[in-house]
């Protein structure tokens, strides 16, 4: 039909635009601007090292907390919660995901931030201080807080995956396990793990896309900052967040060409890890359950537990 | 993690005379086994730190909702939702442009968003190919991947460069956001529609597309709206896209949207980038707006698709 012809014409348009939009910045750098970590208007000088470092570190370390919490969260919501309980708490971990950015960041702005700069990151600094992530000056704008936004921007994606994920595992499969006497959570290292891993790694690579794209939260937390710290606690950027601060800052063609390079670098990323990330949860979906995953909301609890 | 195999292993030489969880621990073969307390703990500790995950998600959620219920209500009254923004230095004002703004925007984004995402929803999971359907998805579910920021740079190229910042430009940012959203829930949901009903329609000798318009779409109908709706509720929270396409606005309101429109998210964000009290308050009071009006979106939705969902249940 004429519309789906439309829709992928968009993406083909969107991608080709964008990449228009970078060319004189693509053909006055060529990739020397993904090596370099100067951002200078007043030279004109453009590089976009220091904020695909931003990006990397901020979004790694954010998915190294959020998955292992979501795996937790999935299991408990599947595995553990009282029946009553599994509905509410899951409608609610998706509703943590519906909360716009932007007030996300003005939470981690003036609720988040200040207990950071006094509280958190000097009690980091005595305890690990000869770790350089935890050295340096404590401040209310830096990687750190970035990085909490965006644990807690994509625990409830890759939770709601992750859960459907291990809904699918087969109820006899789990019965066989306690019925052997393993414990449940042997039960859970054993076959739902192992049966689950590639969701969960898809899962995990889903949450990292929407870490990598996220500006606005970000923005307002990170300090907006060129160089590259080893310090968590100093301000940075990111590729995203980058974009979006000088938005109307932008003096030359030659700078707004270099956002769209950035945009286009980070459209690579995400891209990739979307495309990575959706065939592996679409083959452990389809292979597992012919009815795909409902979209948004979660679908009812239709899994016959056996054992709760 | 591959680790520890034993303590399952020996568990299973006791499953042969199957005992009662009473008869077990007294059971020769199981009582004096020596790993059992560790594993005993190992699994307490495990369901602990399961369930302290799931409190720290809840509470969390608690935490964010309550700062904005707490520091946004006391920011909000009659002059926030009738009047634009107070003038440089002054204090008063509220976000009326903002709000007016939103509506157009996100309204002009469904107008153009939703028909044509259950359009390809219909194509998708009523006449393509199995093999095409499946490549559509793959490319919506990419779409729905592009950070919303690069949509905006995308929207800004298209629209902006040369002209100025318009409502227009910003509805169609959002209006991309949109399209993957509507049209992946418009397949799950048409696709639930029960094929018997779909073959009684086709054996009278109805057409494929009378059959499609009469009686799937209107059994799936709830579902439907299920899906704009989300939609809406994803995009009236959008910032990222709105920045490099209407975000210059002025401070009246304002309804034509060939000029660049004011929103509540935008300025949510400028308002949180300020330094005065009074502007973080306004911020508050709008985020607190925002967040009503997304969690409304979020709960009428998922309403109305546990209930067709149980109502196409029942008819299978």
């Amino acid at each position: 039909m004429l519309a789906s012809v439309a829709s992928m014409a968009l993406i083909a348009l969107l991608v080709y635009k964008v990449f228009d939009q970078a060319g004189e910045s693509i053909s006055h750098f060529g990739l020397g601007f993904v090596g370099s970590s100067v951002w200078n208007p007043v030279t004109r000088r453009f590089g976009a090292a220091s904020f695909i470092y931003g990006t990397a570190v901020s979004s790694l370390i954010a998915l190294l907390i959020a998955g292992p919490m979501s795996v937790a969260i999935a299991l408990f919501l599947t595995e553990l919660a009282p029946m009553r309980v599994r509905r509410p708490v899951a409608t609610l971990v998706e509703l943590l995901a519906a909360i716009p950015s932007v007030v996300l960041g003005l939470w981690g702005i003036i609720v988040m931030a200040p207990f950071l700069n006094g509280t958190l990151e000097p009690a980091l600094r005595s305890a690990l201080g000869w770790i350089p992530l935890f050295s340096g000056s404590a401040s209310p704008f830096g990687l750190l807080p970035a990085i909490l936004v965006l644990t807690i921007m994509t625990v409830p994606i890759v939770a709601a995956v992750t859960r459907e994920v291990f809904q699918t595992v087969p109820t006899e499969l789990k019965e066989s396990a306690l019925a052997l006497g393993s414990t449940r959570w042997e039960m859970v290292r054993m076959v739902i793990l192992p049966y689950a891993k590639s969701g969960i790694v898809g899962a995990s690579i889903l949450g990292l896309g929407r870490a990598l794209g996220e500006a606005i939260a970000v923005t307002q937390v990170i300090g907006d900052e060129t160089g590259i710290h080893a310090s968590l606690f100093a301000p940075a950027d990111t590729l995203a967040s980058r974009v979006a601060s000088t938005y109307q800052g932008a003096t030359s063609t030659l700078e707004i060409s270099s956002l769209a390079y950035l945009s286009a670098i980070l459209l690579v990323f995400a891209l990739i890890a979307n495309a990575i990330a959706r065939l592996i949860v679409r083959r452990t979906t389809v292979r597992m359950r012919p009815a795909g995953p409902g979209p948004g909301p979660g679908p009812a609890v239709t899994v016959a537990e056996g054992k709760a | 993690m591959s680790v520890g195999g034993a303590g399952g292993g020996s568990g299973g030489g006791g499953s042969a005379s199957a005992p009662s969880r009473a008869a077990r621990a007294t059971h020769p073969l199981l009582a004096p086994n020596p790993g059992l307390r560790r594993r005993k703990l190992v699994n307490g500790a495990m369901e602990g730190t399961a369930t302290l995950a799931a409190l720290i998600a809840v509470a969390v959620l608690a935490l964010v909702i309550l700062s904005v219920l707490v520091k946004g209500i006391s920011a909000i009254n009659l002059d926030f939702f009738v009047k634009g923004p107070a003038p440089f230095g002054q204090s008063g004002g509220g976000i009326a442009n903002s709000i007016v703004g939103t509506a157009l925007l996100v309204a002009m984004a469904s107008v153009l968003a939703v028909p044509i995402g259950i359009l390809v929803g219909i194509h998708t999971s009523e006449f393509a190919r199995p093999s095409v359907a499946a490549s559509i998805r793959f490319a919506l579910d990419i779409l729905n991947g592009v950070p919303t920021i690069v949509t905006g740079i995308f929207v800004f190229g298209l629209l902006v460069v040369g002209h100025v910042q318009s409502g227009y430009a910003g509805a169609f940012a959002l209006a991309i956001i949109m399209l993957p959203i509507v049209a992946r829930s418009a397949h799950e949901v048409l696709s639930l529609v029960p094929s018997s009903l779909r073959e009684a329609s086709l054996a009278l000798g109805v057409r494929r597309w009378r059959t499609v318009l009469t009686i799937v779409v209107p059994t799936a109908a709830s579902g439907l709206v299920t899906g704009a709706l989300l939609g809406v509720a994803r995009v009236a929270g959008e910032t990222a896209p709105l920045l490099f396409t209407s975000s210059i606005a002025s401070n009246l309101v304002s309804t034509d949207p060939s000029q660049a429109l004011a929103s509540i998210p935008v300025s949510i964000f400028t308002l949180s980038e300020e330094a005065s009290p009074a502007a973080h308050a306004q911020a508050w009071a709008a985020a607190l707006l925002l967040i009503f009006l997304v969690v409304v979106l979020n709960v009428i939705a998922r309403t109305l698709f546990g209930r067709s969902r149980a109502r196409l249940g029942a008819t299978r």
